[in-house]
């Protein structure tokens, strides 16, 4: 990135850490937790420790990170190096990200950048321009991208609570900044289990490695008692609503089944688990030490704030996200899609110097999509 | 530690002070070696070896729950004693861990039906302490289930590589896993045999005692069975193989599969400068990070810790794992062309 393009960007950063600390809390038992940061065009600085919400606004008007994270693992000594922490237990933590959805209107605002030689096109496999494969996929805003996460949002809270018997208040979700949503769980009974253990709840909720047999299919012999009811609980009940599609429909669906044999079936659990597992990103939930982006802070990929969504429904990703300030800045626009942010409209910009408001010009920036003019 | 009746012991023999035993009943390791009716002890006891070895249980002389003869629970219990002391002396760690195992197996059957009688509740509620107070694994007991949370179910199932056991082949209701009895006790399998293992392994060993020495020596003899070695194809496995034509077709490779790759060839005793070209073709390549991020796998750097390769099971979920039938029975992408000759 380009050196008045950071200066920018740091600029407005900067502003949003003095003007907003109402937003940016420190996590509760701050002194347990990791916190690191990385600066634009730099390495993660991390393995830090933070006392109190004084001492984090400290850290971010002396440093104006271009990222700030924070642990989901509460350790002894955050500041020692890993193997040193004494790790004791760590939060659940749940990433749903709009890109992992095979969703099909990702090609129409996906744009690739060249890190070769900067072109910007429309979402291809190769630089129209110098024919090189190294290229960036940068996404705008999209609605239907918020919905489809929130729907994944909803799929994993219902697992969560009816399943795990998780407390509803317990589960937090905020917005990322980006295009997702990350999802926080407090107090549960999974608090202190390992990675390994983490992996099969990605499975589990994910609906991973089902066997025909849990679902009533055998290979010999099977018999049409053993399948889910409608009514049933946890997965079985949530196979049966997806497959039979209603009550009166059972009885016909299990004769199917049951015709098309014991591998059939088990193509249609694989089948199944893309509509009704969760799609989260098993790397997060499955990572122990992990320092996930922290609550308040501005997301260097787009200039918009991890946010808590109170109202989830209600939520709008790319009103409700955005704080940075409205005064116009020239900048030059490479954005062939046009996108929305606080209700207005940008674009389609090619190549060309224009007048926007700071949080638009930020998004681009960030995006690699502008620079200052 | 728990008050064991009689019978108890006998079924459960690991879980007894061994030294005392022997005092409360008033004999000695010596007697026997010498006394001809003991001595017949030392040969049931190498026998208890030897099925174990075979992968067997061994069959006990007690019969069903209830104990048929009044003699035939001290002899079930120094059969089991005088099998550690032969281990002991004959060193073969190859033999105690089958041992352990088939022990484990063996005790898992008596908790098994202790846990599944209905007529007395007493054997019940011993099966269900037994399991608490090793393993600390807190059951509980809903209608025809047992009940335990998922995090401590999660604990003991990720040691197993079968599908049934895996979460989402599970009753979860409430956030607790709902086991019959046989699966209960199954769950433990692993920490009974460790259990018992450690308890081996911890014993003093005595100085050769007069009238041992034949079954010791029978032991070590039964011992040479089961050297193995092993042979490498030196083929990669296909999620290796995989990972490496995404990158060669300049396609971009998740962190967690670089992550994979990198780690399988540093095991597979590849240096840094050799495992870094390979990245060369990755969009976001920087040469300054990919070493920085391989030294720090590799150890050379930072804490200094060498991280392993991920197991297939992680991969699995990761969606990194494109396993062909060569797969089979292996836990690691590591394993993946050894042959068991």
């Amino acid at each position: 990135m380009k050196e008045t393009d950071i200066k920018f960007l740091e600029s407005a950063f900067k502003k949003y850490y003095f003007e907003q600390f109402n937003l940016i809390r420190v996590p509760e038992r701050t002194s347990e937790r990791e916190f690191g940061y990385q600066k634009f065009n730099s390495g993660m600085t991390r393995h830090i420790s933070v006392k109190d919400d004084k001492e984090l606004h400290l850290l971010l008007m002396q440093n104006v990170p271009s990222d700030v994270y924070c642990s989901n693992a509460y350790y002894s000594f955050p500041n020692l190096p890993m193997n040193e922490k004494d790790w004791k237990e760590a939060d659940l933590i749940f990433d749903i990200d709009a890109k992992d959805l095979n969703l099909s209107c990702r090609t129409n605002h996906t744009l690739s950048v060249c890190n070769d030689c900067s072109e910007i096109s429309n979402n291809s496999e190769k630089c129209l321009k110098c024919n090189s494969t190294k290229l960036e996929k940068k996404s705008v805003p999209c609605k239907n991208c918020i919905d489809a996460s929130k729907t994944e949002v909803l799929k994993l809270s219902e697992i969560l609570i009816n399943d795990f018997s998780i407390n509803k208040d317990n589960i937090q979700v905020y917005f990322s900044g980006n295009e997702g949503f990350h999802i926080y769980v407090y107090n549960t009974q999974f608090q202190q289990i390992g990675s390994r253990e983490r992996s099969e709840l990605v499975d589990y909720i994910m609906f991973n490695g089902a066997i025909p047999e849990k679902f009533g299919m055998k290979k010999f012999k099977p018999n049409r008692n053993s399948f889910p009811d409608f009514d049933e609980s946890g997965w079985r009940g949530r196979f049966s609503k997806y497959v039979y599609g209603s009550k009166s429909k059972r009885s016909k669906i299990i004769s199917e089944l049951l015709s098309n044999g014991y591998s059939s079936f088990q193509k249609t659990l694989d089948d199944v688990s893309e509509n009704i597992g969760a799609k989260i990103d098993p790397n997060v939930t499955m990572d122990i030490h992990r320092i996930f982006r922290l609550p308040g802070s501005i997301n260097s990929k787009s200039g918009l704030t991890k946010i808590h969504c109170k109202n989830l429904e209600k939520f709008d990703a790319y009103i409700d996200s955005s704080f940075l300030s409205d005064d116009t800045v020239e900048v030059l626009a490479n954005c062939p899609i046009e996108f929305k942010l606080k209700n207005k409209k940008f674009g389609p910009y090619h190549n060309e110097k224009v007048s926007i408001p700071t949080f638009a010009a930020v998004y681009m920036i960030c995006k690699k999509l502008a620079t200052i003019a | 530690m728990l008050s064991l009746g009689q019978d108890e012991i006998a079924k459960y023999p690991f879980l007894a002070d061994a030294g005392q035993y022997l005092k409360d009943k008033g004999f000695t390791l010596e007697q026997f070696g010498t006394d001809p009716d003991l001595k017949e002890l030392i040969t049931k006891a190498y026998e208890r070896i030897q099925v174990a070895a075979d992968g067997k249980i061994y069959k006990s002389d007690l019969i069903g729950d209830q104990v048929s003869k009044e003699a035939a629970l001290p002899r079930e219990v120094f059969s089991f004693l005088l099998a550690i002391v032969l281990l002991k002396l004959s060193g073969m760690h190859t033999l105690i861990k089958r041992f352990a195992l088939a022990e484990a197996r063996r005790a898992e059957k008596y908790l098994e039906k202790d846990l599944a009688n209905i007529s007395d509740e007493s054997k019940k509620q011993l099966a269900i302490r037994v399991i608490d107070d090793l393993f600390s694994v807190q059951i509980e007991k809903l209608d025809d289930y047992f009940v335990i949370p998922v995090s401590d179910y999660l604990k003991h199932s990720i040691n197993f590589h079968e599908r049934e056991w895996k979460l989402i082949n599970r009753h979860v209701e409430n956030g607790q896993v709902f086991l019959t009895p046989h699966e209960t006790v199954r769950l433990i399998r692993k920490e009974l045999g460790t259990y018992i293992n450690a308890k081996i392994v911890n014993a003093k060993t005595p100085t050769m005692i007069p009238g041992f020495e034949d079954s010791v020596n029978k032991l070590v003899m039964l011992s040479k069975k089961f050297s193995t070695f092993t042979v490498t194809t030196g083929e990669y496995p296909p999620c290796i193989k995989h990972a490496i034509d995404i990158l060669e077709k300049g396609e971009n490779l998740p962190h967690s599969g670089r992550f994979m790759l990198a780690t399988f060839l540093l095991s597979k005793g590849q240096s840094v400068q050799q495992i870094a070209p390979l990245f060369k073709n990755a969009p976001d390549y920087n040469e300054r990070v990919t070493l920085y991020q391989l030294n720090h796998l590799a150890g050379t750097s930072g804490s200094g810790t060498q991280y392993s390769c991920p197991s297939c099971e992680k991969l699995k979920t990761q969606s990194l794992c494109f396993a062909t039938s060569e797969c089979e029975g292996i836990i690691t992408p590591l394993q993946f062309g050894k042959k068991r000759k």
